[in-house]
C-alpha cells in the first residue's frame, strides 16, 4: 500500500493525461450564449473602436436595451484591419456574427453568393424606403437590400483658400482642363499643389477611379466589372488625363513614400499647409487636423473637376459609408436594432457627436460645419454614384486597380497598360 | 546501448546498483513500456500544437498551392501547377528573389564584416566597453514595427531628422527622397537593416571571441606572429562555427524579411521594396487569392529548407558531428 513511485507514477499520468484533455478541451471552448430565460442575445460587431464614437455607440446599445428588456447587445469592437481578417475567417466558416459592419460592395456579394446574409427587402420595406438613395446604393445587390446604411461620403477636392488664392485662382475648376491650369498656377507660386500618400495606393486611385466615370460615364467602372473588360477607350483615356498631371509633377516631395495619415503624410501636408489640394473623402477635415494642424476657415470642397467631351457630369459621385448587414437567419430583434439606429433621432445623434454624414434627411440639420455642408449637398443632388472600387469589386481586382494606377503615377505603367493588366485580373476572378 | 531514463532506485526491493543482469529481462521490458509510455503522454500536447499549428497548416499550403483559391470554403479548382508557372513568370516575384539576394549579398560583404570588426575592437581592454556593447546591441531589442515607424519618419524627405542632420553640417540635397525613391530604397532599407542587427552579430562574435583561450594568443605573440596574423591565423578559425552560425541566421532573416519593409514601404515604391513574405501577404491577405499566396509561400518554405539542408550538410558538418541523424542509422 501506499508504494510512493506508484502514486508518482500515477500523478505522472494523471498531469500527462490532463494535458492531452487541455488541448482537446481547448479546440472546442468559445461560443456558448446560454440562450435560456427567454432573453435574445444580439452579437454586434462594429469597427467604432475609437472615440467618440465608441462610447456614443455602446450608450445607443443601452438604450435599446432599456426600450427592449428581453434583448441583450452583446458589442465585439475591432479595429478596421483586424475586423476584416476576422470577417475572412468567418466568412470561411460559413457563420457570421447577427450584426455585423459592411461597407456593400463587392465583399458583401460575396458573404451574400456565400448563402450567409439575410435579405433585409421585405423586413426593412417601410421604415428603409425613406433613407437616402445615395446611402443606399451600396448594399443594393441585385434590386435587393442586404445592409442598412449609417454613414455615406464622397471623395472630392479639399483644397486650402489662401494657397489658391496667393496663386490667383479665383474659382474652384469645374473642368479638368482648368484644374490642369490651377496646378500650373500653384506650382509657379511656389506651391505644392496636391499631397499624395504613394505608399498605401488607395489614394492615388481615386484619381483614376472619377477619370473614368468622368471619360467613360458613371456605369461603365461596374459594367467593365461585370463584362471583366476594361480596354474601352474610356478607360485609356482616363489613364492619360491623369497622365497630364502626373507629367506636370504636382505631388509633394518623396509621395511614393508617403503614407496617408502619419504626421509626414498625405493628410498632414494638407493640414500644415505644406500642399494645397488632397483628393479626400469627408473624413479629410478630421485628419488634417489630428495628423497636422488643420486649417480651419481656409479649407474648402469642390467636387471633382467634369472632363470635356467625357460621358460623365460633374453631379456623380464617388463614394462609400458604412453600414450593417445581418447574418442569415438573425433574430427579429436584430432587424428592431437596425430600425431602431436608422432612426431620426439616432441619425441626429450621430451626425452631431461623432461627425457621419447623415443617411436620412430629417438628420441634415444637425450639421454645422459648412464643408460638411458642402458635402452633405453635393450628395443629396448626385446624379450617379459609385462605390469605391476595392469595394464595388472582388479584392484582387480592387487590389489590381490600385496597384497599377499607383504604377502609372510612378511612371512604369502606360494608360494602356493599366487597362490590360486589369482585365488580365478581372477575366483571372471566376 | 543506455537508457535515456534514470533507474528508479524506489521501484523495488532489489534496489542495488543498476547491475545489467539485475531484474527479469520482463520486468525490465515492461518497466521500459511504462516510462515510454509517460514520456509520450507528456509529448502528446506540444506534438498535438505543434501538429495542428504548423505541419498541418503547412501540408495545407502544400494542398492549397495547386488550386485557384479565394480563401472561402474549401480549394475546389485544381490547376495543377499553374500557380507555379505564374510565379515563374511573375515579375514582381522574380525581382522578389532579386532583392533577396542581393540583400543576402550585402549583409555577408558589409553587415557581418562590420559586425565582426566592432566585436573584435570592443573585446580590446578599453574604458567603457561594457558601455558600447550595450549601446551596439540596444537596436536589435527594439522590435522590427517600431524600427520602421522611427525610420520612417528619420528618412521622411525635408521633413526628416536625416535631411536636417545633412543639412545642418551643410550637405544639404545630398540626402535624396530616401525610401520614397525607386533607385534608393533598396540602400536605405539595408541601411536600417544593418543598424538593427549588427549589434546582434557583434554580441554572438564577442561571445565566440571569450571563448577563445588567451594561451593560444598569447603563444602566438611569442612565435612573433603580427596582429594581423594572430586574427587571421588563431581567432578566425577559432571563431569560425560562431561565424558560420551567424551567416545561416543572417541568410535565414533575408529570405524571410517582412515586418520592417511591411511599417516602412509596404513593399513600394511600385514593388521596388517587395520581398517573398510582402508579395504573400498582398495576395494571401489584401487579394484573396490563397491559392497563388500559398504557392509563394511553398516557394519559400523550399527554397528556406534547400539552403538549410545545404548549409548543414556543407558547412555546419563539422559543428554539428554527432548531433544530427544520418541515413546510416544512429545505433549502427
Amino acid at each position: 500500500m501506499g508504494d510512493p513511485a506508484l502514486s508518482r507514477r500515477g500523478f505522472l499520468a494523471a498531469s500527462a493525461a490532463a494535458g492531452l484533455s487541455m488541448t482537446a478541451l481547448s479546440a472546442c471552448g468559445g461560443d456558448s450564449d446560454g440562450g435560456s430565460s427567454g432573453t435574445t442575445t444580439v452579437e454586434w460587431w462594429n469597427i467604432s473602436t475609437t472615440q467618440p464614437a465608441k462610447d456614443v455607440w455602446a450608450a445607443l446599445a443601452k438604450r435599446f436595451e432599456a426600450q427592449n428588456p428581453k434583448v441583450k447587445i452583446k458589442i465585439v469592437q475591432l479595429e478596421n484591419d483586424a475586423y476584416k481578417s476576422k470577417m475572412t475567417a468567418l466568412t470561411a466558416s460559413g457563420k457570421l456574427p447577427d450584426i455585423f459592419h459592411t461597407w456593400g460592395g463587392g465583399v458583401l456579394r460575396q458573404q451574400v453568393d456565400a448563402g450567409l446574409v439575410e435579405d433585409l427587402t421585405e423586413r426593412t420595406k417601410e421604415w428603409g424606403d425613406g433613407l437616402l438613395p445615395v446611402a443606399r446604393a451600396p448594399y443594393l445587390l441585385d434590386e435587393k437590400a442586404y445592409g442598412i446604411p449609417f454613414d455615406i461620403g464622397m471623395i472630392g477636392f479639399w483644397y486650402n483658400k489662401a494657397h489658391f488664392e496667393q496663386a490667383g485662382i479665383s474659382a474652384p475648376p469645374a473642368t479638368w482642363t482648368a484644374f490642369l491650369d490651377a496646378v500650373r498656377k500653384l506650382k509657379a507660386a511656389g506651391i505644392t499643389p496636391l499631397a499624395l500618400a504613394g505608399k498605401e495606393k488607395w489614394p492615388g486611385m481615386y484619381y483614376w477611379a472619377y477619370l473614368a466615370m468622368r471619360t467613360a460615364g458613371v456605369d461603365a467602372l461596374t459594367k467593365a466589372g461585370e463584362d471583366k473588360d476594361f480596354t474601352s477607350d474610356g478607360f485609356v483615356q482616363a489613364g492619360r488625363h491623369l497622365q497630364d498631371l502626373v507629367d506636370l509633377q504636382p505631388f509633394q516631395k518623396g509621395f511614393l513614400g508617403a503614407a496617408y495619415s502619419s504626421p509626414t503624410g498625405q493628410a498632414a501636408a494638407v493640414g500644415n499647409g505644406k500642399a494645397a489640394m488632397e483628393l479626400m473623402g469627408q473624413w479629410a477635415p478630421t485628419v488634417e487636423a489630428d495628423a497636422g494642424k488643420g486649417l480651419g476657415e481656409k479649407l474648402g470642397f469642390f467636387p471633382f473637376p467634369a472632363v470635356d467631351g467625357g460621358k460623365g457630369v460633374i453631379t456623380e459621385v464617388f463614394g462609400g459609408g458604412g453600414g450593417h448587414a445581418l447574418r442569415k437567419g438573425a433574430p427579429q430583434a436584430a432587424v428592431d436594432f437596425l430600425k431602431f439606429f436608422a432612426s431620426a433621432a439616432t441619425d441626429t445623434e450621430l451626425v452631431k457627436k461623432t461627425g457621419v454624414l447623415p443617411v436620412l434627411p430629417a438628420a441634415e440639420s444637425a450639421i454645422t460645419d459648412p464643408n460638411i455642408k458642402a458635402v452633405q449637398a453635393q450628395l443629396k443632388a448626385a446624379t450617379g454614384f459609385q462605390l469605391y472600387l476595392d469595394q464595388a469589386y472582388a479584392p484582387a481586382l480592387g487590389q489590381e486597380v490600385n496597384d497599377s494606377v499607383a504604377a502609372l503615377i510612378a511612371g512604369s505603367k502606360s494608360p494602356q497598360q493599366v487597362t490590360e493588366s486589369i482585365t488580365k485580373v478581372a477575366k483571372e476572378e471566376q | 546501448m543506455t537508457s535515456t531514463f534514470l533507474p528508479d532506485k524506489r521501484s523495488g526491493p532489489d534496489v542495488g546498483p543498476p547491475l545489467p543482469t539485475s531484474g527479469s529481462g520482463r520486468a525490465r521490458a515492461r518497466r521500459r513500456a511504462r516510462h515510454w509510455l509517460t514520456a509520450v503522454g507528456f509529448q502528446v500536447p506540444a506534438l498535438v500544437l505543434f501538429g495542428t499549428l504548423v505541419l498541418l497548416p503547412m501540408l495545407f499550403a502544400l494542398y492549397a498551392s495547386f488550386f485557384r483559391w479565394g480563401g472561402f470554403g474549401m480549394p475546389d479548382d485544381y490547376i495543377g501547377g499553374d500557380n507555379f508557372t505564374r510565379l515563374l513568370q511573375d515579375p514582381v516575384f522574380l525581382g522578389d528573389l532579386w532583392r533577396c539576394l542581393l540583400l543576402v549579398g550585402l549583409s555577408l560583404l558589409l553587415q557581418l564584416p562590420f559586425a565582426l570588426a566592432l566585436a573584435v575592437a570592443l573585446n580590446q581592454k578599453i574604458r567603457g566597453r561594457a558601455v558600447y556593447r550595450m549601446l551596439f546591441f540596444a537596436p536589435y531589442i527594439l522590435s522590427e514595427a517600431i524600427t520602421g515607424v522611427l525610420f520612417s519618419m528619420i528618412f521622411a524627405p525635408d521633413d526628416g531628422l536625416a535631411d536636417h542632420v545633412l543639412g545642418a553640417v551643410g550637405l544639404d540635397g545630398v540626402g535624396g527622397q530616401w525610401f520614397a525613391d525607386p533607385s534608393t530604397v533598396m540602400a536605405t532599407l539595408f541601411l536600417v537593416m544593418t543598424w538593427k542587427y549588427f549589434g546582434f552579430h557583434m554580441m554572438l562574435y564577442l561571445a565566440g571571441l571569450q571563448s577563445i583561450p588567451a594561451e593560444l594568443t598569447e603563444a602566438a605573440l611569442i612565435d612573433g606572429a603580427g596582429p594581423w596574423q594572430r586574427f587571421r591565423n588563431v581567432t578566425l578559425p577559432l571563431l569560425a562555427p560562431t561565424l558560420r552560425i551567424s551567416v545561416f541566421l543572417s541568410v535565414i532573416g533575408s529570405i524571410q524579411l517582412f515586418d520592417l519593409v511591411w511599417v516602412v514601404t509596404a513593399g513600394g515604391p511600385d514593388h521596388h521594396s517587395e520581398t517573398m513574405a510582402v508579395t504573400m501577404f498582398q495576395y494571401g491577405f489584401k487579394r484573396y487569392q490563397v491559392g497563388y499566396a500559398s504557392a509563394i509561400s511553398v516557394a519559400m518554405f523550399g527554397i528556406s529548407l534547400v539552403f538549410a539542408l545545404a548549409y548543414q550538410r556543407f558547412v555546419l558538418r563539422r559543428d554539428l558531428q554527432g548531433a544530427t541523424t544520418t541515413m546510416r542509422g544512429g545505433g549502427a
